[in-house]
């Protein structure tokens, strides 16, 4: 890659909406090596997903080892490096949830729309994943569909209203 | 530290009286004093993580098992480095170590130069009864130089910590976590397109397993060198 | 601020609410609720702004029937409350006649049995006005200490009140602040542990989603107390509403002097920031979530040094649950000898549960120690649904254990409940009946940890994974009796000679089924069956034989 690409990256990312937020939030930690896990949350909601580019940016920045960046990066589920899709179901499978079916749930979901728990469908159209209690066991069984909490439902029902969802966009 | 304010305790270990400084270790003052505690770890020169487990002792009057590699030694403690119990122990961790992934010694080029193959001699570890787990892992040999066999991987995090508090290049580090857990370059690339990778080869020396080695070597070729290890990080020392 | 000014702000906020006749609390934990917007419509419709007044509150007690309204002073209850409502409502005040097809009688019955001093006033506070909590006496606790005590007058305070902390292990908190007010060292933190990763447990969320301000006054004393000026909360990234609501209550007390700069004029000065937690159960272990403050992987180190000595930067830290904190407000503000008097002799105060799975009324209780099992499943959680029979009930989550019907008469405090092979844990309590299979919870459980092993000792790395594998065998039919054996040798393992706290209670599941329920898993081995028809056993065996 010669200079004068790389000098073209550069400024296209800093021109990147998406990195503004990232950039201030390593800001706002003194671009310090502390900041590393905020400033990965930074990148997964302005971005999706752990974006690769971003995280040897991020490396870059704050002067840590791009090994470290993997590590810390793999080593907490809430982060993902792979982009989600248009729609996002996560099955809560903590304690309470399991206890009343989640387990199904989730089995039917994945039959039902064709894709394996944490991944996304083929057509890119659902990520189905999974989640250690989202703190509303008293709703168990309990799912965030698109960042709405739906609790209590039959499988069916779960199936019924997601196609809904799902067909709408 | 200012060396005025150590303070200097007498301890007891296997019932030999000892004294030793207050900020030793237990493993350090054993080794010192000729006492063997299996470590695999913990490799001097090196920080310590506790991770490994092996240097666990009973001390009188608590009930945890403690590492020696990281316990400081303090007035009046009793410790016993070899207990029925512990070794009983030390073998049921050899073993599952040994059924987590794949160390058949016989094709292996560390084969005699091994120190888990060591270890298991001298803790009486002949068979394995826990069934093997025994993951397919792969072997990662684009570095012109040497080799990552991930299937003799301990996680014993020796060439992480070699990489980056000896070499100051911290090419090496832990991906992923529990069972999943791996050795990884960079941004896990492979090995051989490593940018920081600076080829010194310490993590290789280091490795107590044929997880890492030299190219070219075939069974129980690869000979590892470890005692620059301390004397680097004096030198390292006396320069700061 | 000062101490007259907070006294001043609270009776300005006590006459300001005595202009209004009545009062109507909203309760609703669903976000999207416009329950309380419809309301205030309806009171502007009728011009009746001057006497009536509408509070959204975070959490009244009963889940299932939300949206609850309760009027005042009629202290009526009302459920289920929707728009088609609003008018009946509306009549009532004006007829004085409560509305009987929407009376909610379950609540009151079930705050007879229970004693607030954690959850007490949430019923009033709107989570986000910092105006509200000061109404109720918020923050006094902390004026008066920082004008009135020594940071040694709030640590006799606190060990006297026999408080032992709420996360899992029942430390006695006293103890740690001395430990920690005590160590050297120029700079020192309090950390508060918002990780809650107990899955199946949510006292923490509701707490904190419910009234912030309780906590970060706990905080403050805390750091009054040790000698600290920097706090961090460290919370699940998968409660957004709760650090949003964090975030609002330390934006308001900073506006009005409680956080920043010599809060109450004088010379204390303590700031708390949020740190985000990724999904790692392991980082509500100490050391661990050290660590992930600090941007590293969240593996444990082993302790001694406690954090007490060398935590966050290796300063002397002091890390404390959310309950724990929740508690110290109450106790500098009533005495340690009122606090001391409720519970028992060895757990003092209350403690708050969670309880779901198949019980009636899922949701939070708050019960003062020492009551026994049996009264929280079936007093305040109303007994087991549809008839079905109570079957075990699951205390500590993945550290704790599974109790059976024969022990329900046993006390609820940390030494009874560790007498049956279980911990209090941070309180959640899932119910278990007959349509449950004990090996498959056991199965559940070793999943859990496995995935959240960090991987950086052998005995759990490898154990945990040897014992799901084992589990499934069985639970598959494939599995012997050398099995049982085997499974016991890796509890006995793993229980020694891990480095954390993870390792070394990930046994405990797996034991207390072994020890209550080894019919089960004998009619698994031995029979090919899953007497409570969740296992899907292979009749491979049989097809063969
Ligand atoms: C694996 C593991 C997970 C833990 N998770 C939590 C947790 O989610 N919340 C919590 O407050 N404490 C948790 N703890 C306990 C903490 O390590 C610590 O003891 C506690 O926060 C201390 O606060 P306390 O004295 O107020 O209880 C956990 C411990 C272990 C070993
Ligand atoms: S016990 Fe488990 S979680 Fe704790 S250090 Fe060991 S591997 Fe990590
Ligand atoms: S177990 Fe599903 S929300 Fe808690
Ligand atoms: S040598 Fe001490 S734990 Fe590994």
């Amino acid at each position: 890659m010669s200079a004068k690409t790389d000098v073209m990256e550069a400024s296209e990312q800093k021109a990147d909406p998406r990195w503004r937020s990232v950039e201030k939030t390593m800001r706002q930690h003194g671009y310090h090596a502390n900041g590393l896990i905020e400033t990965l949350h930074a990148v997964q909601e302005a971005y999706g997903c752990l974006d690769e580019e971003a995280l040897r940016r991020i490396a870059a920045e704050l002067r840590v080892a791009l090994s470290h960046v993997y590590g810390v990066a793999t080593f907490y589920n809430y982060f993902t490096m792979a982009p989600p899709g248009r729609h996002t179901c996560v099955v809560c499978m903590g304690t309470a949830c399991y206890i009343k079916g989640a387990g199904e749930i989730m089995e039917r979901i994945s039959k039902e729309f064709n894709v394996a728990p944490e991944e996304t469908s083929d057509d890119g159209n659902l990520s189905l994943l999974s989640a250690r209690c989202i703190g509303c066991c008293g709703q168990a069984p309990a799912l965030v569909v698109d960042g709405e909490i739906w609790g209590g439902l039959s499988a069916d029902e779960v199936i019924e209203r997601l196609r809904r969802v799902l067909n709408d966009a | 530290m200012n060396a005025t304010s150590v303070r200097i305790v007498t301890l007891k270990i296997d019932d030999r009286e000892l004294s030793a400084r207050e900020d030793r270790t237990i493993l350090e003052v054993a080794r010192e004093n000729q006492l063997d505690i299996p470590t695999l770890c913990h490799l001097d020169g090196l920080s310590s993580s506790g991770a490994c487990r092996l240097c666990l002792v009973e001390i009188t009057g608590i009930r945890r098992l403690l590492p020696a590699c990281v316990t400081t030694v303090g007035e009046g403690m009793e410790v016993y480095t070899n207990t029925p119990r512990i070794q009983h122990y030390r073998k049921l961790i050899l073993e599952l170590l040994f059924s987590e992934r794949n160390h058949v010694c016989s094709v292996c080029v560390s084969n005699g130069q091994c120190e888990l193959q060591e270890l298991a001699r001298k803790l009486g570890v002949d068979h394995v009864h826990y069934p093997y787990l025994m993951p397919e892992l792969p072997v990662d040999a684009s570095n012109p130089r040497f080799v990552v066999d991930h299937n003799r991987c301990i996680l014993c995090g020796r060439c992480t910590r070699a990489c980056d508090e000896i070499e100051g290049a911290h090419t090496w580090d832990m991906r992923g976590r529990g069972i999943e857990t791996r050795v990884i370059t960079d941004f896990s690339d492979p090995w051989g397109a490593s940018s920081t990778c600076t080829g010194c080869g310490k993590c290789v020396h280091v490795c107590p397993t044929g997880a890492l080695s030299e190219k070219g070597r075939s069974v129980a070729e690869m000979v590892k060198h470890k005692h620059f290890m301390p004397y680097l990080t004096l030198m390292r020392k006396e320069q700061s | 601020m000062t101490p007259e000014e907070l006294h001043d702000l609270c009776t300005q906020e006590q006459e300001a609410a005595e202009q209004y006749p009545h009062h109507l609390y909203v309760c609703s934990s669903d976000p999207k609720s416009i329950l309380a917007k419809d309301l205030r419509q309806e009171i502007k419709k009728r011009d009746k702004e001057k006497t009536i007044c509408v509070h959204e509150v975070g959490f009244m007690g009963l889940g299932a029937e939300e949206p609850i309204v309760r009027v005042e002073p009629q202290q009526v209850y009302y459920q289920r409350v929707g728009a088609e409502d609003i008018d009946a409502l509306f009549d009532s005040l004006d007829s004085g006649k409560s509305i009987e097809r929407l009376a909610c009688e379950t609540l009151p019955e079930l705050l007879k049995h229970q004693r607030l001093v954690v959850l007490d006033k949430n019923d009033r506070i709107n989570p986000n006005r910092i105006e509200d909590y000061i109404a109720c006496g918020g923050y006094q606790a902390l004026m008066r200490a920082l004008t009135e005590q020594s940071p040694a007058q709030v640590l006799e305070e606190i060990t006297q009140s026999g408080l032992r902390g709420r996360g899992g292990a029942g430390f006695p908190t006293g103890l740690k602040w001395n430990l920690v007010a005590k160590a050297q060292g120029e700079k020192k933190y309090v950390v508060c542990n918002a990780d809650e990763g107990d899955p199946g447990a949510f006292m923490d969320r509701m707490i904190l989603e419910c009234n912030p301000h309780r906590v970060l006054e706990g905080m403050l004393l805390a750091g009054y107390a040790v000698g600290a000026s920097q706090g961090y909360i460290y919370i699940r990234a998968e409660y957004p509403l709760a650090i949003k609501r964090l975030r609002l209550a330390i934006k308001q007390a900073q506006r009005l002097g409680l956080l920043g700069h010599r809060i109450g004029e004088v010379g204390f000065d303590f700031n708390i920031e949020l740190r985000l937690g990724a999904g790692a159960f392991v980082c509500g272990e100490e050391t661990a979530l050290l660590g992930s403050i600090a941007g590293r992987r969240g593996t444990p180190r082993p302790r001694p040094p406690y954090p007490a000595e060398r935590g966050l930067w290796n300063a002397p830290t002091l890390i404390n649950n959310v309950e724990t904190f929740a508690n110290i407000a109450p106790i500098m503000k009533h005495g340690s000898a009122w606090f001391a008097n409720i519970g028992t002799e060895k757990s003092k105060g209350t403690k708050v549960f969670a309880l779901a799975g198949r019980v009636t009324y899922t949701g939070l209780v708050e019960v003062p120690m020492g009551v026994p099992l049996r009264d929280i499943i079936f007093k305040l959680g109303g007994g087991i649904p549809n008839h079905c029979e109570f079957k075990a009930v699951q205390t500590g989550g993945p550290s704790g254990g599974c109790i059976p019907a024969e022990h329900l008469d046993i006390s609820v405090d940390y030494d009874s409940l560790a007498q049956v092979g279980s911990i209090m844990g941070s309180g959640g309590m899932i119910i278990m009946d007959e349509t449950s299979c004990m090996v498959d919870v056991a199965k559940f459980f070793m999943a859990f940890c496995c995935e959240e092993s960090c991987g950086k000792c052998i005995p759990c790395r490898v154990g945990t994974s040897q014992m799901y594998h084992i589990l499934q065998r069985i639970t598959n039919g494939q599995g012997t009796l050398y099995d049982l054996e085997l499974l016991e040798e890796l509890c006995d393992v793993m229980q020694n000679t891990s480095l954390c706290g993870l390792g070394q209670t990930a046994p405990n599941p797996l034991l207390s089924t072994l020890r209550f329920f080894r019919h089960e898993y004998l009619a698994h081995i031995l029979d090919k069956q899953c007497p409570a028809k969740v296992c899907k056993i292979h009749k491979v065996m049989e097809a063969v034989s």
